[in-house]
């Protein structure tokens, strides 16, 4: 089952583009478009307050000019105030023209600014010996003794001033949108990881997840995830569902086929008696090997999807693993004996342990019977246990060993190595050690040593 | 024959220019090349010192510098002002017209105070108030007028010692004169009542400073109202009878200004001579300048500095210059 979860998860996801990324992307540009509309509107504002300062000097000096125009015995005259046009003066000092006209004839000032308000006043910019200028026109009409004239005054002023006001303006403008564009960057960082938080929660709280587990995910999710959370929950738990079907399939498969298998070879082993015919008792051998391959790889396959079942749901109890060795060696002694082997248990008097014995039991029997079968009769087993720094339990014989270029291959499922060759057996044996060992949160470590013999320890 | 030809040439040439200027000096003439022209209003005597240092310091330039009125140096700037590199005039009003007109190039890179530039391109470089110069005699054992309150009534109480010997600018012919008497004019009724006193005196009217000086070193005249102290001081060194009284009711002070013309052909040159000119100006440890330096430390309100600003172009509106010139005909033309 571990090795069926490692298949689906992938190691290197292809991946499009990053979520991230293009939410901070978006967010960034926004604030980029916000930034520059800041810029326009505080600019644009700025040039129109500029121009009202300006346009209202330009009508009050004009208002005075005007006012200071008089009719005396038909005679017109226009007094210019001297601070019409001291009011006018700007830090850029800028240039001042004007023209008075009296009914369109040019009484005095500049001749080539022309008088453009019809009555009233009337503002414009114009362009006046190469500069451009705000120029006021403003008129009053006199009613002398036999006729009306009219009073006809242009002011036009150059706009240095409000130009570099502007441009400091436009300056801190600027500024203000640049520091907000760059304030909003550092604030869509943030709200980018705010945002991306949950979802780094739950990948890690998925990654952190031992390989058997396929529980839904229960911790609450923002909305946004929780269709992601509900599919991928409902993915697991058909995972899980077909899985466990399977499993309990084999088992069940295995079952059945075993007890057949079992009254299959008693009528062979029968039958065998009772031909004499060389070349029949030899079918009969062979028929009868066949047998017991497929009841051991049914048994080991049993084994294996119990421990499967068991190591989804471990259920730790304490116990003292010495116990449960000696129990185990006992039980083994019979078979051990008629190959004239002994079963020795070295080690701490106690070694108490949090486990399922159930498994941990079916493990060591794996190993104790591997040693029997592939080390030389007439010899020693050693099962030593230990808890000094972890606890180990580790199964050595007196044996050739494992086949060297195959030892790191040996845990994986049906593998066999080619001492194996003629013995029955399934390769399912050290997968279970295997699965049994990782069930624990532990590992297994296979060793030829070097005064010869195979060890296998299993570290939890 | 030939040569006395060209000789009568030459000293007619002369006679024609000398006729034109009221002085006219090259400085450096060893220089190849056309000269720098300035025109300018102030006495050739009083400039001299600030385009030697100048020269020293260029030997590969040379200067003309032509001398003529206020209202003159205005009038040819209008007329040709490619002829002229450098305009320099104590006619503030006129100067600042001129450069509002558009006559004058900006200077880039120098650092003047604001009120005492325009538009980068009008600098001033003297400020030289107007005084009242009297004889001491004519005042005998009585105390010399110190405002023209006083001097109204000095000359009211012995009409008998002062006709005829009272002096002060034609203001329809001098620029200087006309703008100091529109700022007197502004500042204070009292300025009419001492034109209508000097007029019932029959006061001589004059076109400069010097003639008027003159005339009071000769004794000619007695008093002369509104002379600039620079010319005066001058004389009175060597003068002890007369003694200049900055009027303490409301002085009037006014800077000499320059700018380089718009059509200027050697730009360069004429804003080095500008830096120069500035600089001497600006610097009181300079040894004793010939021209009183920019009182830079004076914010102008003090010595109430007639201000570098548009509104200097009020007065110069044909409407109001007619309507001014009518009244100060009027207080002091009766006939
Ligand atoms: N003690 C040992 N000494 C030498 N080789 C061993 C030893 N234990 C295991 N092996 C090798 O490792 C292989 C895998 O062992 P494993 O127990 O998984 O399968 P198996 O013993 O062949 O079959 P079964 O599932 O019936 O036990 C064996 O086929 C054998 O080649
Ligand atoms: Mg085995």
């Amino acid at each position: 089952m571990a090795s069926g979860i490692d298949s689906i998860m992938v190691d290197s996801q292809a991946i499009s583009s990053s979520l991230r990324a293009r939410l901070a992307l978006t967010l960034i540009s926004g604030a980029a478009v916000l930034a520059l509309l800041l810029y326009f509107a505080v600019r644009n504002y700025a040039v129109q307050v500029a121009q009202e300062g300006q346009d209202s000097i330009l009508t009050a000096s004009v208002t005075s000019i005007l006012d200071a125009a008089s009719i005396r015995n038909d005679v017109v005259e226009v007094d210019i105030p001297y601070a019409a046009f001291s009011m006018l003066s700007t830090p850029a000092d800028d240039r001042v023209f004007y023209a008075i006209y009296q009914d369109g004839a040019l009484l005095s000032g500049y001749q080539d600014l022309e008088f453009y308000g019809e009555t009233g006043k009337a503002i414009q910019s114009n362009l006046l010996r190469g500069a451009t200028v705000r120029q006021v026109s403003a008129s009053r009409i006199f009613i002398g003794t036999d006729r009306r004239t009219e009073i006809q005054i242009v002011l036009a002023q150059t706009q240095d001033a409000m130009a570099e006001t502007l441009d400091r303006i436009s300056r801190n403008a600027a500024l203000i949108g640049g520091g907000f564009f760059v304030l909003a960057v550092a604030l869509s960082f943030w709200a980018t990881s705010v945002a991306m938080g949950p979802l780094n929660k739950l990948t890690s709280s998925i990654t952190r997840r031992g390989p058997q587990d396929l529980s839904p995910f229960k911790k609450p999710v923002p909305q946004e995830m929780a269709p992601l959370v509900n599919s991928l929950n409902s993915l697991m738990g058909r995972l899980d569902h077909s899985l466990s079907q399977s499993e309990d399939f084999i088992a069940e498969a295995a079952h059945r086929v075993r007890t057949p298998l079992a009254t299959v070879r008693s009528y062979a082993e029968a039958t065998l008696q009772r031909v004499d015919k060389e070349e029949n008792r030899e079918a009969m051998r062979s028929m009868i090997r066949a047998i017991d391959e497929s009841s051991r790889a049914a048994g080991q396959l049993l084994d294996h999807a119990m421990i499967t079942f068991r190591a989804d749901h471990l259920e730790r109890q304490e116990i003292d693993l010495v116990d449960l060795v000696q129990d185990l060696v006992l039980r083994m002694n019979p078979i051990a004996d008629m190959k004239d082997l002994s079963l020795v248990v070295h080690g701490d008097p106690v070694v108490a342990y949090a486990g399922d014995p159930i498994l941990l039991q079916n493990a060591i029997r794996n190993l104790i019977d591997n040693a029997m079968r592939y080390g030389p009769p007439d010899s020693t087993i050693e099962i030593t246990l230990t808890a000094a720094l972890k606890v180990q339990i580790s199964v050595r014989d007196h044996g050739p060993g494992f086949p060297d270029p195959e030892i790191k291959t040996l845990t994986t499922r049906f593998q066999r190595g080619k001492n194996a060759e003629g013995s029955i057996g399934s390769g399912l044996g050290l997968t279970i050690v295997q699965d049994v060992a990782a069930a624990h949160g532990g590992e297994i470590e296979l060793a030829n040593l070097s005064e010869g013999g195979a060890c296998v320890t299993i570290s939890l | 024959m030939r040569y006395y030809f060209a000789l009568i040439l030459i000293v007619l040439g002369h006679a024609t220019l000398a006729q034109e200027w009221e002085d006219r000096r090259s400085f450096n003439e060893a220089a190849e090349g056309r000269p720098l022209r300035i025109i300018s209003s102030t006495d050739t005597d009083l400039f001299a010192q600030i385009i030697e240092t100048f020269v020293a310091q260029n030997p590969t330039v040379s200067i003309e510098y032509l001398v003529t009125g206020t209202t003159a140096v205005d009038k040819r700037m209008r007329a040709r002002p490619a002829a002229f590199d450098i305009a320099i005039s104590s006619a503030m009003d006129l100067q600042l017209k001129l450069v509002n007109d558009g006559f004058a190039l900006p200077l880039k890179g120098v650092s003047h105070p604001p009120w005492a530039q325009w538009r980068h391109s009008l600098y001033a470089f003297t400020s030289e108030p107007a005084a009242i110069v009297v004889n001491r005699s004519a005042f005998a054992d009585l105390p010399i007028p110190q405002s023209r309150q006083e001097l109204i009534e000095a000359l009211r109480a012995r009409p008998g010692v002062f006709r005829g010997k009272v002096g002060t600018y034609d203001v329809r012919a001098s620029g200087l004169g006309y703008l100091f008497a529109t700022q007197d004019a502004r500042a204070s009724e009292t300025f009419w009542r001492l034109m209508e006193v000097m007029g019932a005196l029959d006061a001589r009217l004059y076109c400069c400073s010097g003639e008027m000086i003159d005339d009071l070193t000769n004794g000619k005249i007695v008093m002369a109202y509104n002379v600039l102290s620079s010319y005066a001081a001058a004389r009175v060194e060597s003068q002890d009878a007369l003694e200049i009284i900055y009027p303490s009711d409301f002085p009037t002070t006014m800077m000499r200004t320059a700018f380089v013309s718009k059509d200027t052909q050697a730009p360069d040159i004429a804003g080095n001579f500008m830096r120069h000119l500035i600089a001497l100006q600006s610097s009181s440890a300079d040894g004793k300048p010939s021209l009183p330096a920019l009182k830079l430390r004076e914010t102008g309100i003090g010595r109430a500095t007639i201000a570098l600003e548009p509104a200097l172009m009020t007065f110069l509106d044909s409407l109001k210059r007619a309507r001014f010139l009518s009244e100060w005909e009027d207080a002091l033309i009766q006939n």
